[in-house]
């Protein structure tokens, strides 16, 4: 998707996105609440109509080929909503049909791995049991996207290590996931590439390893004698000197100038953390603020 | 106890919030209604022996005296003036308490938005003693400002205050049988449905026993509705009547509180037993079915019994009448059978107004799902958007025509073995068959309106209450013919009788197809609110 644009009434909730999620990966969607997630993935299905912008999904227009391209991609909404008086096994059975079948022996496993009772009805499950019900009624058809909005919201530890085992296998048959998450570590477990958005923008595209090369590392090392000028060097940021020993964070094109300097001063122990991608997250998240 | 009624003033102010427009709005339809009712009626027949003329002709009406009760005292202008408000709109000022007391209570439960109050500094009692106080503040502004208003449109003092307290002790009461419903059921709108069924049964037992010359007339004593007619304001003004609602009130009120605390969050009388684990359902057309089956069965039984009632006492209605001006007028319609259809047309007609109920809320359900998020996990799915709009609004149809064929053959069951005559069945049902169309134009309405705007359905039920209220008073307060001519109640065909207007059939059913068409269409190009 190509510059999209999306008002809800005078707000503007979408503000010239661009995302791209390649055929067979597992794609991280990650933004602060309010950034515009669940909306991209509404427009993605077809529920939303875009103002501006041009879209391919699976080589398809999302509004006008919705139905077509719904048969191959499964979703799992932010806020599962149930309908009281169906039980789950029902509710499961009744999506995976609308949506041109699912397979009885992933269900069955399915519904064993997740521990789901099926024959309580909708009114009656808990937040991570409705969860689990919409989890297993899209993983359970056999189709070529997932589109997962928060899809480990009020599942327990356990169950959120059954659902990344079941990622990678998804990955595993070359299917392509879209994942929208606040869980930092999720994303970095699971996810090939991953886009943050920001105010309706996706400020930063990348694999890991790329994003983590744009973030800074915390360098700290002990010297012999500390050099003058090292908070001049480009790149180097937030020097802090104690005595001998100094503690800055550095951008990718500052390492190797603070390094040759920090040499000359005599190293004798010298630490480097690289970026963590909570680190990443409240980067661009602080950004928002003034 | 004291501990259990903490936060009821802050709970109390929650409401009001809630209700700033609905409350005033509802309150203010109500004052308007009666304040006109009584400053037409004094207009309209200035002098004694018009009122009393009128009044007769009312009371010698079996269809007028089933739909608004007997007129107590003929020379009373009060009297003849509050006729439709005694029992048809104390009936629907208490359809409202019970929509108010619910939607403080058991829906705000389903919802969940209780627990997150309930977690608060909150007595487990508190909601529901703050819902009662709402609705009662409400009832009792309502009898008020009712009898302020009356008294201002010129009729007596103590009529109008008598009237008015007759009003709010009604609406009070409905507000404590709406407690108890809410106690009862695990959802809303069962709790909705079962207070419903409560006031439809008083009305229909007033209606029995006011027609009953010497049957079963103490039915309208079991009745709230027939309390409210029993006070009798401007013609006697029994003020001690008043007691049977009070205490009624002062019964269920404690009843609703034991229950409460009887009971956990979330949990009705009836627990919820284990359902199938592998569903059969596989399109939206069956999921809607799934979702309106319970309601439509209600219906069912409910226009049924109704139905059959109102069937075999029609060939009565003849016989009632004595006075010597009436007897003219049954000549005029063609007799006693004349008379006989005329009563059946009314009732088939009230029928239909009735249905209609039914049809706007079943089709209403088009915008719950989609803001309850039901619609976006159907259409995420190769669901496309008009078969599954369409599954709801083709069910309604459905719907409404199965009830009014219900009502019609009920009816002629009841009329046919009353007066030992086979063949009233198949007259009466093609009677109400061609009711069918007008009703449809509501569930039209509706779907048109949500097509375009998603939350904005109770616009149906506007349109609906005006159409109910031009029917009733255009007449009596000379509205223009084309304004009359916007209910589509005006334009069915007014059958058993002779003079039918079929070609309304015709009109009624292309508009309703065109209003279905366009808010289907409008639904495909719109964004899913949700």
């Amino acid at each position: 998707m190509v510059g999209l644009v999306k008002h809800f009434g005078r707000t503007k909730v979408l503000n010239e996105l661009n995302l791209s999620v390649a055929q067979g990966e597992v794609h991280g969607f990650l933004g602060p609440n309010g950034a515009g997630k669940t909306t991209t993935l509404r427009i993605l299905l077809g529920l939303l109509r875009a103002d501006a912008g041009t879209m391919r999904l699976l080589g398809g227009d999302p509004w006008l080929d919705a139905v077509d391209l719904h048969r191959r991609l499964a979703y799992v909404p932010g806020d599962v909503a149930l309908w009281p008086t169906l039980t789950g096994g029902e509710v499961i059975d009744l999506l995976g049909r609308l949506r041109g079948g699912l397979e009885p022996q992933r269900r069955a496993s399915l519904i064993e791995r997740f521990e789901l009772d099926p024959t309580k009805k909708g009114r009656a499950y808990s937040k991570g049991n409705r969860q689990k019900v919409a989890l297993v009624a899209a993983l359970a058809s056999d189709v070529e996207l997932l589109l997962l909005d928060e899809p480990t919201s009020g599942l327990d530890p356990l169950m959120e290590e059954e659902f990344r085992h079941y990622i990678n296998e998804v990955r595993g048959d070359g299917r392509t996931v879209l994942l929208s998450s606040h869980i930092l570590s999720e994303v970095e477990a699971l996810c090939d590439r991953v886009s943050i958005i920001r105010d309706g923008e996706v400020v930063e595209s990348g694999t890991m390893a790329q994003l983590r090369h744009l973030a800074r590392t915390t360098v700290s090392a002990d010297l012999t004698t500390v050099p003058e000028g090292l908070a001049d060097l480009p790149g180097v940021h937030d020097v802090v000197v104690q005595g001998q020993r100094i503690t800055a964070s550095v951008e990718a094109r500052g390492m190797a100038p603070l390094m040759a300097a920090m040499s000359a001063g005599g190293v004798t122990a010298v630490t480097s953390a690289p970026p963590t991608l909570e680190e990443l997250f409240l980067r661009y998240y602080q950004k928002a603020q003034p | 106890m004291t501990g259990e009624l903490t936060g009821t003033a802050a709970l109390v102010r929650l409401a009001l919030r809630r209700d700033r427009w609905l409350i005033p709005a509802w309150v203010g339809f109500f004052v308007a209604i009666a304040t006109f009712s009584a400053t037409a009626t004094v207009d309209l027949y200035p002098d004694e022996s018009s009122r009393i003329a009128a009044a007769n002709t009312i009371n010698s009406t079996a269809a007028l005296v089933a739909l608004y009760g007997p007129i107590y005292d003929p020379t009373s202008l009060g009297a003849l003036a509050m006729i439709k408000m005694t029992a048809v709109y104390a009936a629907l000022l208490s359809v409202l308490m019970v929509i108010l007391v619910v939607r403080h209570t058991r829906a705000e439960e389903e919802t969940g938005r209780l627990e997150l109050v309930g977690a608060g500094v909150v007595g487990r009692a508190a909601p529901l003693a703050a819902a009662l106080l709402v609705v009662g503040g409400a009832s009792a502004l309502m009898g008020l400002l009712a009898a302020a208003g009356l008294a201002g449109a010129g009729l007596p003092i103590s009529g109008s205050l008598v009237f008015g307290a007759g009003w709010a002790a009604t609406g009070l009461c409905f507000a404590a049988v709406a407690a108890v419903a809410a106690q009862a059921t695990t959802g809303g709108r069962a709790a909705n449905g079962l207070g419903f069924m409560v006031i439809a049964l008083a009305y229909m037992a007033r209606a029995i026993g006011d027609l009953a010359e010497a049957g079963p007339g103490w039915l309208s004593w079991l009745s709230p509705i027939g309390w409210n007619q029993q006070i009798r304001a401007f013609a006697g003004d029994r003020w001690s009547v008043l007691v049977l609602p009070l205490a009624a009130t002062a019964l269920l009120m404690p009843a609703s509180f034991a229950l409460r605390r009887r009971r956990d969050l979330g949990s009705g009388l009836l627990r919820d037993q284990p359902g199938p684990a592998v569903g059969r359902l596989s399109s939206p057309i069956g999921l809607a079915w799934r979702l309106q089956r319970p309601l439509l069965l209600a219906w069912t039984a409910g226009s049924a019994l109704l139905a059959f009632v109102m069937g075999s006492i029609a060939h009565n209605v003849a016989g009632l009448l004595d006075s010597p001006g009436m007897a003219k007028i049954i000549q005029q319609l063609g007799g006693e059978q004349g008379l006989t259809d005329a009563f059946l047309a009314a009732e088939l007609g009230l029928f239909s107004t009735i249905v209609a109920a039914y049809g706007i809320s079943a089709v209403a359900r088009l915008g719950t799902e989609e803001s309850a998020g039901h619609a976006e996990a159907v259409l995420a799915t190769a669901s496309p958007r008009i078969p599954w709009a369409a599954s709801h609004w083709l069910l309604a149809l459905a719907g409404v025509a199965w009830l009014l064929l219900v009502a019609g053959v009920t009816t002629g069951l009841g009329h046919a073995l009353a007066v030992g005559d086979s063949s009233q069945v198949l007259r009466i049902t093609v009677a109400a068959l061609a009711r069918i169309p007008a009703a449809w134009v509501l569930v039209g309405l509706v779907v048109a309106v949500w097509g375009v705007w998603p939350h904005a359905t109770a616009v149906g039920w506007g349109a609906y209450a005006a159409f109910i209220v031009v029917a009733e008073f255009g007449q009596l307060w000379g509205l223009p013919r084309w304004v009359m001519d916007f209910s589509p109640f005006t334009h069915s065909p007014v059958l058993p009788g002779p003079d039918a207007k079929l070609a309304g059939i015709v009109w009624l059913t292309m508009v309703a197809g065109a209003l279905l068409a366009g808010g289907s269409a409008a639904f495909r190009h719109r964004d899913l609110a949700g």
